[in-house]
């Protein structure tokens, strides 16, 4: 199981470690910051490296990486699982997952890793239960703490430990009842020079915040449950009714929960909501090239496409960019030949466009490389894949709460390339 | 960025006040009797923060044992907090000063009453995590009665405390009953006591191999099955690798099981669906495959794995390896699936080189124009280390389906246009590979290859395509031109091309006898006089007497018609790949070795294997027939084996057609024939040249004998001799351990290297047996030691008489001496060592027996000795027993004079024997042993004294090897 845990920063130090077992040497991480210097970029780095006694399995997440030392044979999956499931509770805990946040609370980051493992087995990592256990930090906690001497250590069992609901505690009360759904749609999408799309597929989740009292039994159902033929769920969801009905049958945990993620495959067909007209050219012999790119939105069910953003990684040759772009700003960076242009909001009667000329080392050959452009958008009130929640329904308690969904469509990978 | 900054900023504001980070900012030198001071403070609060304050120190590494007992003192307390903060320090420095640790016990003891489950629970927890032997005993009782306890939450946490108890004292928990304790829980009524039973009994069964703890009948499995719908996610991993072990009875059994496994699929987490996924894949092996229900799982598979490929890009990693086997396994799964394949440009490497691995296991007629379309555009990409694995995915196609070959060849002629010189050289390479696949039919290119001979600085490239103009000289007018050109720099070349030269200009000769005479006469001159490389020499006489005996015969030899290649390259042999199937998602997946391989936990993992269907209602014949298909799905991937000595004289040392660059080194292949050496010169020199057909299987039959009978002599033989040398020189010799595997051939990437250590006439020898199990010579060893508790270094290079050709074997022995630089190892006769060749460099570790270093003048005076004996104070005496133990003890005397282990008195009370007995190690560290011998009785008792107590252990074991033996 696993044995020990090493948090790295991108700098190569260790500034935690934590052992379960026997305590294992920090020497053990050379091995790691070997791979970590042969790693051309910070996230290329292996996520299992074999040592001559251990073995090394990394997450890299907010630029720390997270390096758990294992002894015996364990499932990778099960350890690397687990280690993002650290990073969501510290992050849960302190509003953000950094260095400095992790060193400002390093004893309450030292009672939750004890309390998540027990000899390197999973013991309490349900974030309700959790917080039962120990408290999150908070400064007015941390400042009556200090006055009256109280601690933030839970002195009760959790009651959701071993219940048949272990996800959810006992005795929650509310005054405003509430649940809302989120659905958030990420699309990644390859599409070719000609602009014809290679692969398109969307990955779906459902994020809840659930604000109520007592025992809540919830169904929510779909308008297009057929949609969904590939879904991982949250352990609250009654599987065999799914099967049956194609109704998602739960009793929620308490606050802020993922209730699903699904994924609609490359063979559905996938709506594109926007397109990229480009001319990127470099001629033989000059040290001039030419940049010219449009953005337009389509498919988009009339709803706006905000916050895009493109990113472009420009081949090594080029020394500068002399662009000019009809709204949003530009930046290029001639260390990291990074282009990027803050679109802001797509104005279907003035697409947006940059265009200008590239400045190539003098004499050097055409590049060889082709640039791939990248594109980041949002669109609110909209899930690309057509998905719409029918209606959600409660039983078990007697008040009415507030419901509300939102959906939104967010560009995961989505690539064009030239 | 920004957020990065204003963190900072946020914390410079309100860091020193409000947060642990306070902790962190005394690096002061008085701070740890300031905490002290704390400590001792009568103020719970203060003391309280104190205790935070270590707890800080600790995680960063600082040493704070130093007030052990001060904060032992906090530790009865109400203040939960403060009580779990102390015992977070217990547990860290409890081991480095196990007599404080004692003064814990009674209050642990206490909490394991108390009322409260959640502090008996964090009691019983601590307990086990408290790695002293002394308290272990303590322990025992409590943890009785918590196994027992009517709280399911101090059950579960009791469960794994007896894994912990496992790993401090195994002994204990036996006699304890504890292991029947467990398995009681595994029916107890909650989910979560199940898994961590199910979790604790898997790690115990782990370090023995042979106890069947798990004895799993079909009512505990149905008592699993039920625990599984129930408990946490992590319980349902453990639950899940516990059934995957399970062969059912028959097919019904397994398809209810898989039905109630199934809906684990669809969890969100990703350990759990691929522990599902191996069961699943594990037990559908026994389905009838006309079963409806068979095709209904098959697609219920497809999509999490899909999924699997949406998530974080280090599970994705995991994923995409084990993915690798499941195509391999059963590729109708995923077959629709190429597109969540295709590689997007931000993809880390190694998830882009996995997934270019899994395209080409799936292309086919029906998708190879998208995934030819795919590869040109990775072909262009910046990664160098990409673009050549995609340019030889290409190759690989274009011998995978047929119909695209012709469209592979022009796209890597296309490539070849870019000028990009990695690029050209690659697709030089592959393309040498469609030469072979489709002979006479894509030669028009050869002049397009023939215009960038220039730019090749690759051997491999190099080779490749001098193979090329060799094979096709009658096409290429100046061929006699081009390898010439090649001819000028001959002794600069590698081997590889060296070997390929000279076959190709002996093809040249053959082909156009009238124009090359010189040519040749030239690289046989060069290859057999003036070349200092035996593989290079023999092959050339080979040839040399062969063109002066017989030049029919020479033609019907190197002109020979050649096997073709195999489809598939670099398959896992099938019944490795069994076993990778049924150890989907572990390290070994990752890997695709077997666990036995490399894991070292896991000291005898039992081979696991797909269970033989047998249904229901079917006899026992049926056994026969439902086990061939598995056997015979698998393709015959290798190159029929009658070709062998042929193919690879002609095409020499190739490497095997379009072996990736990164690939692990597969299995090792049948390639009988690899070794000139053996069979080629063999059967010439046994005068084997009469009949000309006849000369073919003339050089097949003694090679496919040979590599048994070769490997053993030559290298076995020089072995023995030494080995006598040794044992002759001393009527006692030194006991030498049995040579033991260091390095398994699927780590050295073909060399397996076996070794043991010996003293022989006061040197310290480094034996080992190194063998090429790789199909390529290798060259160029060295060796070196990592710093290591008693400086040993390697007295001299190490002398391989190189190459080492594949299948060879040999015998090194390596003098040691003891100034090399020193560091503490832990155990402390670990070694770390690097062997280097012309390949890469190997890491592996070994032990050496202390008597190693035990010098010969390591004889005490009497005097000296007994009062060395009182001088050792007491705490440094280790007592050992060795049992089963026949030899008297004069006999015993001698065995270990041998070892250097010096008798220097002998007294007999009451029938017991005592012999007093010292040691001095190289390093001037002197032991005093005492050694009783009971007559009759087969168990000795050794009690050992020495002021650096750490080799005790390492000691007492070269006593028991030694009198062993």
């Amino acid at each position: 199981m696993i044995h020990s845990l090493f948090l790295v920063n991108s700098s190569g130090d260790i500034f935690l470690e934590k052992h379960w077992k026997s305590v294992v040497s920090r020497s053990v991480c050379d091995y790691f910051f070997e791979a970590q210097e042969r790693a051309t970029e910070p996230e290329n780095v292996p996520p299992v490296i074999p040592t001559p006694h251990h073995y090394l399995i990394s997450v890299l997440r907010h630029r720390i990486y997270f390096v758990a030392v294992i002894q015996s044979e364990v499932p990778p999956l099960f350890v690397i699982e687990f280690l993002h499931r650290v990073v969501d509770t510290f992050q849960d805990y302190f509003g953000v997952c950094t260095e400095a946040a992790i060193k400002d609370n390093v004893v309450v980051v030292y009672e939750l890793l004890e309390e998540m493992l027990d000899n390197g087995f999973p013991l309490a990592t349900e974030s309700n239960i959790l917080k039962e256990l120990i408290k999150p930090p908070t400064i007015l906690r941390t400042m009556v703490n200090t006055i009256t001497g109280s601690t933030n250590v839970g002195e009760q069992l959790p009651t959701g430990q071993l219940s048949v609901v272990p996800w959810r505690r006992t005795g929650v009360k509310y005054t405003n009842n509430e649940a809302y759904f989120d659905v958030v749609e990420e699309i990644d999408v390859i599409i070719d020079k000609s602009g014809s799309t290679i692969t398109a597929e969307i990955q779906g989740v459902i994020d809840a915040c659930v604000k109520l009292t007592g025992m809540p039994d919830l169904t929510l159902s779909f308008m297009n449950p057929r949609l969904l033929d590939d879904v991982s769920f949250h352990p609250c969801v009654r599987f065999k009714r799914w099967e049956a009905e194609r109704i998602l049958s739960f009793i929620p945990p308490d606050g802020n929960f993922r209730l699903l993620s699904y994924h609609v495959s490359s063979q559905n067909l996938v709506a594109i909501p926007v397109y990229v007209k480009h001319n990127i050219t470099f001629r033989e012999g000059s040290s001039q090239g030419r940049f010219d790119l449009t953005l337009g939105p389509k498919q988009t069910m009339g709803k706006g496409v905000e916050a895009v953003l493109v990113s472009s990684q420009l081949p090594r040759g080029v020394l500068n960019a002399n662009l000019s772009a009809s709204q949003g700003t530009y930046t290029f960076d001639p260390v990291t030949k990074m282009l990027t242009w803050d679109v802001g909001k797509i104005n279907p009667q003035k697409l947006p466009s940059l265009k200008g000329s590239m400045s190539l080392q003098a004499g050097a050959s055409k590049p060889d490389e082709n640039p791939s452009i990248n594109i980041q958008f949002k669109i609110q009130q909209m899930a690309i894949s057509g998905l719409k929640v029918n209606r959600l329904d409660m039983y078990g308690e007697k008040y009415k709460p507030f419901k509300g969904i939102k959906y939104m469509t967010k560009a995961g990978k989505f690539q064009v390339r030239t | 960025m920004q957020e990065w900054a204003n963190q900072l900023c946020e914390n410079r504001q309100f860091g020193s006040k409000m947060t642990d980070s306070k902790y962190f900012t005394t690096t002061k030198k008085g701070e740890i009797f300031e905490l002290k001071a704390e400590l001792n403070s009568d103020k719970k609060e203060k003391k309280k923060e104190a205790v935070k304050k270590v707890i800080a120190s600790m995680t960063v590494g600082k040493d704070v044992s130093a007030l052990f007992p001060d904060v032992v003192n906090c530790m009865q307390t109400d203040n939960l907090e403060l009580k779990k903060l102390v015992y977070l320090y217990l547990m860290n420095y409890a081991k480095s000063q196990p007599d404080m640790a004692i003064m814990a016990v009674n209050t642990f003891v206490k909490d394991c009453e108390d009322p409260n489950p959640l502090i008996r629970a964090l009691a019983v927890r601590t307990m086990g995590c408290i790695r002293v032997d002394k308290i272990t005993e303590y322990l025992c009782e409590p943890l009785r009665k918590c196994l027992k306890d009517e709280d399911p939450y101090v059950r579960k946490t009791a469960a794994v405390c007896v894994a912990k108890l496992h790993d401090i004292n195994a002994q204990l928990v036996e006699d304890q009953g504890f292991l029947d304790t467990l398995k009681d829980l595994i029916s107890d009524s909650n989910p979560m006591v199940v898994a961590n039973a199910v979790a604790a009994l898997s790690e115990i069964a782990e370090s023995h191999p042979n106890s069947n703890l798990l004895d799993l009948n079909p009512q505990s499995i149905n008592k699993l099955l039920t625990a599984l719908n129930e408990c946490t996610e992590w319980g349902q991993i453990f639950i899940l690798d516990c059934l995957a072990n399970y062969t059912p009875r028959d097919d019904r059994e397994s398809q209810s099981i898989c039905e109630r496994v199934t809906p684990r699929l669809s969890h969100a987490n990703s350990a759990v669906v691929l522990s599902a996924v191996k069961v699943l894949m594990k037990f559908m092996e026994m389905l009838p495959k006309d079963l409806d229900y068979y095709g209904t799982l098959l697609k219920k598979l497809a999509p999490p794995l899909v999924t699997l490929l949406s998530a974080e890009p280090e599970l994705q990693y995991v994923a995409l390896r084990n993915i690798n086997l499941i195509v391999q396994k059963r590729p109708e799964i995923l077959k629709h699936e190429m597109k969540v394949f295709f590689v997007k440009y931000n993809d880390p490497i190694y998830v882009k080189l996995e997934k270019l691995d899994i395209m080409i296991r799936l292309a086919s007629q029906a998708n190879i124009a998208q995934v030819l379309a795919e590869l040109k555009e990775y072909a262009t990409e910046v990664d160098v280390d990409f673009v050549r694995k995609a340019v030889r995915a290409i190759g690989r196609c274009a011998i995978k389906v047929e119909q695209s070959a012709e469209r592979c060849v022009s796209t890597l002629l296309d490539l070849i246009q870019t000028k990009v010189n990695y690029v050209v050289q690659e697709a030089i390479v592959v393309i040498k590979d469609i030469f072979r696949k489709y002979p006479n039919k894509y030669e028009s290119v050869i002049a397009t290859l023939c215009e960038n001979l220039d730019s090749l600085d690759e051997p491999e490239a190099r080779a490749a395509m001098i193979w090329i103009v060799g094979e096709y000289a009658e096409r290429i007018d100046n061929a006699d031109e081009l390898l010439e050109s090649f001819l000028e720099g001959f002794h600069d070349e590698s081997t590889q091309v060296q070997l390929q030269l000279l076959t190709a200009i002996v093809k040249l000769f053959l082909k156009k006898p009238t124009e090359t005479q010189e040519l040749v006469q030239q690289v046989l001159s060069l290859a057999t006089q003036d070349s200092d490389n035996p593989d290079l020499r023999d092959r050339g006489y080979i040839y040399w007497r062969l063109l002066s005996t017989d030049p029919v015969a020479a033609k019907e030899v190197v002109l020979a018609e050649k096997p073709l290649i195999s489809e598939e390259t670099d398959l896992i042999e099938p019944t490795l790949l069994e076993e990778l199937i049924c150890h989907i998602g572990t390290l070994a997946s990752v890997y695709h070795k077997p666990p036995s391989a490399f894991v070292e936990g896991s000291r005898g993992v039992q081979h696991k294997r797909i269970p033989i269907r047998s249904g229901s209602g079917e006899s026992s014949e049926s056994q026969d027939t439902g086990g061939a298909p598995g056997a015979t799905e698998a393709p015959a991937a290798v190159i029929p084996s009658q070709g062998d000595l042929l193919g690879d004289l002609l095409n020499l040392d190739l490497t095997p057609p379009t072996s990736t660059a990164g690939a692990p080194p597969g299995p090792p292949m049948p390639m009988g024939g690899m070794d000139l050496l053996g069979g080629g010169l063999d059967s010439l020199l046994g005068g084997d040249i009469g009949g000309s057909p006849a000369m073919g299987s003339g050089f097949g039959a003694p090679a496919a004998v040979m590599p048994s009978s070769l490997n053993a002599p030559v290298g076995g033989g020089l072995g023995d001799l030494f080995d006598l040398g040794g044992g002759v020189g001393m009527p006692m010799g030194t006991f030498v351990p049995p040579k033991t595997l260091w390095l398994p051939a699927m780590k050295g990437k073909g060399l397996e290297i076996m070794g043991t250590f010996a003293r022989r006439a006061g040197v310290i020898q480094m034996e080992m047996t190194l063998t090429n199990k790789a199909m390529s010579v290798m060259t160029d060893f060295a060796i070196q030691f990592n710093r290591n508790s008693f400086g040993l270094a390697p007295a001299g290079p190490l002398q391989v008489p190189t190459p080492l050709s594949p299948n060879q074997t040999i015998d090194v022995s390596l003098p040691l001496n003891t100034g090399g630089p020193v560091m503490k190892m832990e155990p402390l006769n670990n070694l770390q060592v690097a062997v280097k060749n012309n390949i890469d460099v190997f890491y592996f570790s070994c032990q050496y027996p202390i008597s190693m270093l035990f010098v010969e003048d390591g004889k005490m005076d009497r005097q000296v000795f007994l009062a060395t004996w009182k001088d050792i104070p007491n705490e440094n005496e280790a007592q050992f027993q060795i049992n089963d133990c026949h030899l008297n003890s004069d006999a015993a005397s001698n065995k270990l004079q041998g070892s250097n282990v010096f008798t220097i008195a002998k007294r007999t009370v009451e029938g017991q024997d005592m012999l007093y007995q010292s040691m001095k190690l190289t390093n001037g560290i002197c032991v005093l042993t005492e050694l009783r011998v009971q007559t009759g009785s087969p168990t000795y008792t050794v009690s050992l004294k020495c002021r650096a107590p750490e080799v005790s252990q390492c000691v007492f074991q070269c006593y028991e090897a030694a009198l062993k033996n």
